[in-house]
C-alpha cells in the first residue's frame, strides 16, 4: 500500500511538473509585463509556443553532426530525471531515496554540458561564446550550491532532500540565521542557472549579452522547443527547490493518503505563485549585470554559504 | 610488435590476477626473493593495496599496449624502456620492502624519463625530459630519507619491522614532510607539478596515457603505503590537513590550467594534476578522520580516494589515446589546428565523447560516482570537532565543487574544439578514422568507464582488503545493496536508478516528440544570426570565424585567471590609417613555476658561478684543498666510530 502510494505521488508529481513547467515561465513573463505597465501576452503562450515549434520541421546547419540531434534529448532527459527527484506536493515518492543534492547538480551539470555542446557543434562564433560562458559561471554556481548543501547536511544530517525537507518542516530547527543566508545564497545561484536577470537577459537576443540563447541560434523545430521546455522545466525545478526547502508548510508528508496529498498542491501552487511573483518583481526592479560582473555575484552567494556554514560550525561547537 | 604484445599480456594477466586476489582471499605472506642487497633480500608480497593499484596498472597498460599495437612501429629506441616502464611499476607496487620499492620507483622513473626523451630531435621535449629527471631525482632524495627516518637506528627495511616502530615526534613530522614532497613531486601535486604539462604530452601518446593514469597513481600509493600504512593507525588528525590543502590547490590550479591551455595532450595532462589532487584530498580527509576515531567516515574518504584512483587511470588512458589517434589522424595536437574530426573519425569520437563526460564527473559515468563519495566526504568534515579543520574542510568541498565545474568546462572545451565545429586546417580536413586495434583500445576504457560508472558499489565491496590495509581490519566499504553511501550511511547515491531514470526519460521523450513531430529534419546553411557564406576559396569557412581555443577560454581567463595564474592579455590596435593588422595576444605563467623554479635556477647559477673560481687555482692551493679534505673526512670517520 505504501509502495502504491509512492508510485502514485510520483506518477501524479511528475506529470504536475511537466504541466506547470511552461505556466511557471508564462505566468512570469505576464506579471512582469504588467509590472511595467504592458498587458503581456496570455501565461498559456508558452504552450502555444511549443506546440507550433513541434509542428514545424526542424533545420540543421550543413556541417551538423549528431550531437545536435541528441543533445536536447539529452539535456531534456537530464533535466526530467532532475525534477523526478524534487519535492513538490508530497513528500516520500517512490524516487525519494534517490533524491541527493549531489545528484541533482550532476544531472543538471549533465543537462548544462549538453547544451553547451549542442551550442559549439556547427562551430559559430555565437554558439561558442555562449557555451563558454555558460560553463564559467557553473564554475561559480556549482561550489556555491555544494556550500548550501553543506548547511543543509549539518542540520539534517544528510543531502537528501527529502530528508531536508522533512527536518525544516518539522520545525525542531526554528528559525536559523544560517538558513537564511543559505536562501540568499541558493537564490543567487538559481538565478544564475537559469540565465536570469541579473545574470543574463531571458527576453533578449542581443548578441553581447546574451549566454543561454547564443547556444540556441541553430535549432529549429522539435529541437528548439526542447530546449524552451528544458529552460522551462529547469526554472520550475529550481522553484520547487527552494520552495521544499525553505518553504515546506503544508507538504503531505511520506505515507499520507490523497487527502494529505489536495492540501500539499494547493500549499504548493500558492508557494509557486509567491516564488513566481518574486521573481518577476526582483528581475523587474534591477538591471543586468557586465558578464565579468557575474563572479562576484556569485562568489558574494559562496561567500554567504561559507559564512552561513561557519556560524553552524561555532554554534553546533558551543551546543 | 614483440614487445607490445607480450606487454598487453601481461598486463591482461596483471589485472586478472589482482581481481582475483582482491575477490577470493590473497596469498598470505611476504615472500623473500634471493636476490637483493648486500644487506637483506628483496621482499614482495600482494595485500589489498598492492592489488588495487596492480589492476588499475593492469587495465591501463593493457589498453596503452593495445594501441601502440595498432599504432604505426614505433623508432627502435622507444622499444626497451616501455617493458622496463611497466616492470619498475609492478615492482614498486609489489614491493614489501623500502629498498625494493625504492628500486621500482627509481626504474619507473629512468625508464619513463627515456619513453619522455624519446623524440629528442626537439628542443621543448629535451627540456621537458631534463626538467623530468631534475624533479625525479628530488622525489629519490625526498623519499630515501622518509623510509630511512622511518626505519630508524635499527635499518630493518622490510614494511612488517616498519610498521611495527611508527615514528613519533619530530620525526613523524619529517617522514610526513618529505614523504609529501617525494611523492607529491612524483604525482605532480601542487607546487611541485610544473614538470607534469611539459613531460607527458612529450611522450608517445601510448607512453603519456600510462604515465597520467598509472605513474601519478603509483606515486599516490606510495603515498597512501607510507602516510596511512607504515607510519600506523597513531597518527594525530592534523596529519589530514597539509594533504587537504595540496591535494585542494592541485584541483583547483589544474582544472584552471586545463581551460588554459592551448594542446590537447597538456590540456588533459593537467587535468591529471586535477585528479591526483582529488585523490589526495580523499587520502588526507581518511587521515583526518582515522585521526578523530570516526572510522566509517575515513572508509567514505579512503573508499572515495581508491575508486578515484582507478577511475581516472581508466577515463584518462582512453582521454590520451584518443588524443594520440586525433594527433596521428590530424596531424596536430593543437587546438587550433584541429575541429570537426566528428565527421571524419566517429568511433574515435564517440569514445572521446564518452571519456570527456566521465572526466567532467557527470552521471552515471564512472568520474561522478567516487567525485560524489569525496564530496560525501568534504561535506562530513564538520563532524571532526576542531574548528580549523571543519573550516578547511568546508573551503576544500567549494574548491572541489569549483575543481569539477572547471573540469566540466575544460571537457567542453576539449571536445567542442577537437571534433566539434569546422576543420581548422586543410591537414584536419583529410583526417581519416584509426586502425581496428586502436579503435578497440579505446572502445575497451569505455565499456570499463560505463561499468565502473553503473557498478562502484561492487568496485568498492573488491576493494574492501584495500580498505583493511589502509585503515585497519574494521573498515567497511560505503556501500549498502548497490547504493553508495555517504554521512554516516544516510545520504545515498543509486547509480542504477539514475541511469534507469535517464534511459527512461530519454526514451519516453523520443517516442512522445516524435509522435507529435514527425517531420524529418532538413539540412540548410548555417544561420549564425545571418553571417554570410564563407567564399569558395575557403571550403570550411574562415577558421578564425570559429571561436579557438584562445576565445573559449576568456571568460575563465579573466574570472580567475588573472589573479590565479597571472593570466594576461595584449590588444596591439593600429592607430586610424595604419595598414599592419590588430593582433590580440594571451598567456598565463604559473606562479609555482615563477616562484620555485626561478630562485632556484638563480641559486644554481650562483653556485656554478662560485665553483667555477675553482679553477683558477694555484697547484698549492689545490693540493691544501685535497689535503684538507682528506683530514676532513678522516677526523669525521674518527668521530662516527667513537660514538
Amino acid at each position: 500500500m505504501q509502495t502504491l502510494g509512492a508510485i502514485l505521488a510520483q506518477l501524479l508529481h511528475l506529470v504536475l511538473m511537466l504541466a506547470a513547467a511552461p505556466l511557471v515561465v508564462g505566468v512570469t513573463r505576464w506579471l512582469k509585463a504588467r509590472l511595467m505597465g504592458r498587458r503581456g501576452a496570455s501565461p498559456l503562450q508558452p504552450f502555444r509556443d511549443l506546440d507550433k515549434l513541434l509542428r514545424k520541421r526542424p533545420v540543421l546547419a550543413e556541417n551538423a553532426s549528431w550531437i545536435s540531434e541528441i543533445a536536447p534529448y539529452a539535456g531534456m532527459a537530464a533535466t526530467f530525471a532532475a525534477i523526478a527527484l524534487v519535492p513538490s506536493f508530497a513528500r516520500g515518492m517512490l524516487l525519494a531515496p534517490a533524491a541527493d543534492l549531489v545528484l541533482l547538480a550532476g544531472l543538471l551539470a549533465l543537462a548544462r554540458v549538453a547544451l553547451a555542446l549542442a551550442g559549439m557543434d556547427v562551430g559559430t562564433a555565437f554558439g561558442g561564446l555562449g557555451a563558454a560562458r555558460e560553463m564559467s559561471f557553473s564554475a561559480f554556481a556549482e561550489p556555491a550550491m555544494i556550500l548550501c548543501a553543506l548547511n543543509f547536511a549539518i542540520l539534517a544530517g544528510t543531502t537528501n532532500l527529502d530528508a531536508i525537507s522533512a527536518t525544516v518542516q518539522d520545525g525542531q530547527l526554528g528559525l536559523r540565521v544560517s538558513l537564511g543566508l543559505a536562501l540568499l545564497a541558493l537564490a543567487a545561484v538559481a538565478l544564475a542557472e537559469n540565465a536570469r536577470i541579473p545574470v543574463d537577459n531571458p527576453a533578449t537576443h542581443l548578441e553581447l549579452t546574451m549566454v543561454h540563447e547564443a547556444m540556441l541560434l541553430e535549432s529549429s523545430g522539435r529541437h528548439l522547443a526542447l530546449w524552451d521546455y528544458q529552460a522551462a522545466l529547469r526554472l520550475t525545478l529550481w522553484l520547487a527547490l527552494l520552495a521544499a526547502v525553505f518553504l515546506p508548510f503544508g507538504t503531505a508528508p511520506a505515507g499520507t493518503g490523497p487527502h494529505f496529498w489536495v492540501l500539499g498542491l494547493l500549499a504548493w501552487v500558492a508557494k509557486m505563485g509567491m516564488l513566481c511573483v518574486a521573481l518577476a518583481v526582483f528581475e523587474s526592479a534591477i538591471a543586468k549585470m557586465r558578464v565579468f560582473r557575474v563572479p562576484e555575484f556569485l562568489g558574494a552567494a559562496l561567500l554567504l554559504a561559507l559564512l552561513a556554514a561557519a556560524l553552524l560550525f561555532v554554534s553546533t561547537g558551543l551546543a | 610488435m614483440v614487445v607490445h604484445g607480450v606487454c598487453l599480456a601481461v598486463c591482461v594477466l596483471v589485472a586478472v590476477l589482482a581481481v582475483a586476489a582482491l575477490g577470493f582471499g590473497l596469498p598470505a605472506a611476504p615472500q623473500a626473493l634471493p636476490l637483493g642487497p648486500p644487506w637483506g633480500r628483496a621482499v614482495l608480497a600482494l595485500d589489498g593495496l598492492s592489488a588495487w593499484f596492480l589492476l588499475l596498472l593492469g587495465l591501463s597498460g593493457a589498453a596503452a599496449s593495445l594501441f601502440a599495437l595498432g599504432h604505426a612501429p614505433a623508432p627502435a629506441r622507444t622499444l626497451p624502456p616501455f617493458p622496463l616502464f611497466l616492470a619498475g611499476m609492478m615492482l614498486t607496487l609489489l614491493a614489501a620492502d623500502a629498498f625494493t620499492l625504492l628500486f621500482g620507483f627509481e626504474l619507473m622513473s629512468l625508464a619513463s624519463w627515456a619513453l619522455v626523451a624519446a623524440d629528442h630531435s626537439r628542443a621543448e621535449n629535451r627540456r621537458a625530459a631534463r626538467l623530468y629527471l631534475t624533479f625525479a631525482a628530488f622525489s629519490a632524495a625526498c623519499l630515501i630519507p622518509a623510509f630511512g627516518l622511518l626505519a630508524g637506528p635499527s635499518g630493518a627495511l622490510d614494511f612488517a619491522s616498519l610498521r611495527t616502530t611508527p615514528p613519533d615526534g619530530w620525526r613523524a613530522a619529517a617522514v610526513l614532510l618529505l614523504g609529501l614532497l617525494g611523492a607529491g613531486a612524483k604525482a605532480g601535486l601542487v607546487p611541485l607539478h610544473v614538470w607534469l604539462p611539459l613531460a607527458h604530452p612529450a611522450a608517445p601518446s601510448h607512453v603519456s596515457a600510462l604515465m597520467s593514469g598509472a605513474m601519478t597513481k603509483v606515486a599516490l600509493y606510495v603515498l597512501a603505503r607510507l602516510l596511512l600504512d607504515l607510519c600506523g593507525p597513531v597518527q594525530p588528525s592534523w596529519w589530514g590537513l597539509p594533504l587537504l590543502a595540496v591535494g585542494a590547490a592541485s584541483a583547483l590550479f589544474g582544472a584552471l590550467r586545463a581551460n588554459l591551455e592551448e594542446d590537447a595532450k597538456t590540456l588533459l595532462a593537467c587535468s591529471t594534476i586535477e585528479n591526483v589532487g582529488f585523490v589526495t584530498i580523499g587520502l588526507g580527509l581518511a587521515l583526518a578522520f582515522r585521526g578523530a576515531d570516526l572510522g566509517t567516515l575515513a572508509a567514505l574518504a579512503a573508499g572515495a580516494a581508491l575508486l578515484h584512483a582507478l577511475n581516472h587511470g581508466v577515463f584518462k588512458t582512453l582521454l590520451f589515446l584518443a588524443a594520440g589517434a586525433v594527433a596521428h589522424a590530424a596531424g596536430s595536437r593543437a587546438l587550433d589546428r584541429l575541429g570537426g574530426l566528428i565527421h571524419a573519425m566517429p568511433v574515435t569520437t564517440a569514445c572521446a565523447l564518452a571519456g570527456a563526460l566521465a572526466a567532467a564527473s557527470l552521471p552515471p559515468l564512472s568520474g561522478f560516482a567516487s567525485e560524489w563519495l569525496l564530496l560525501q566526504a568534504l561535506l562530513a568534515g564538520w563532524r571532526v570537532s576542531d574548528i580549523a579543520f571543519q573550516v578547511a574542510a568546508a573551503a576544500a568541498a567549494a574548491v572541489a565543487a569549483m575543481a569539477a565545474a572547471l573540469a566540466a568546462a575544460a571537457m567542453v572545451r576539449l571536445f567542442g574544439l577537437v571534433f566539434l565545429g569546422r576543420p581548422r586546417t586543410p591537414r584536419g580536413a583529410g583526417a581519416q578514422e584509426v586502425s581496428a586495434l586502436e579503435r578497440w583500445a579505446l572502445i575497451l576504457p569505455v565499456g570499463l568507464t560505463l561499468l565502473l560508472g553503473l557498478f562502484p558499489a561492487a568496485m568498492l565491496r573488491l576493494a574492501e582488503p584495500a580498505l583493511e590495509a589502509l585503515l585497519g581490519a574494521a573498515a567497511l566499504p560505503p556501500v549498502r545493496g548497490v547504493a553508495l553511501t555517504g554521512g554516516e550511511g544516510v545520504s545515498a547515491y543509486l547509480p542504477l536508478v539514475a541511469a534507469a531514470l535517464l534511459a527512461l526519460a530519454a526514451g519516453a521523450l523520443v517516442l512522445l516528440v516524435r509522435r507529435r513531430s514527425p517531420l524529418a529534419t532538413t539540412r540548410g546553411p548555417v544561420w549564425n544570426c545571418g553571417f554570410i557564406d564563407p567564399p569558395a576559396h575557403l571550403p570550411f569557412g574562415d577558421p578564425l570565424t570559429q571561436p579557438g581555443g584562445g576565445g573559449i577560454a576568456q571568460p575563465l581567463r579573466r574570472m580567475l585567471g588573472e589573479s590565479l595564474l597571472r593570466a594576461r592579455e595584449q590588444v596591439d590596435m593600429p592607430e586610424p590609417g595604419e595598414t599592419r593588422p590588430g593582433r590580440h595576444a594571451s598567456g598565463f605563467e604559473d606562479p609555482s613555476g615563477l616562484l620555485l623554479l626561478a630562485p632556484v635556477a638563480r641559486l644554481r647559477d650562483r653556485l656554478a658561478e662560485r665553483a667555477d673560481r675553482l679553477r683558477d687555482l694555484t697547484i698549492h692551493r689545490c693540493l691544501s684543498l685535497s689535503f684538507g679534505a682528506l683530514i676532513a673526512l678522516l677526523v669525521l670517520l674518527a668521530w662516527l666510530e667513537a660514538r
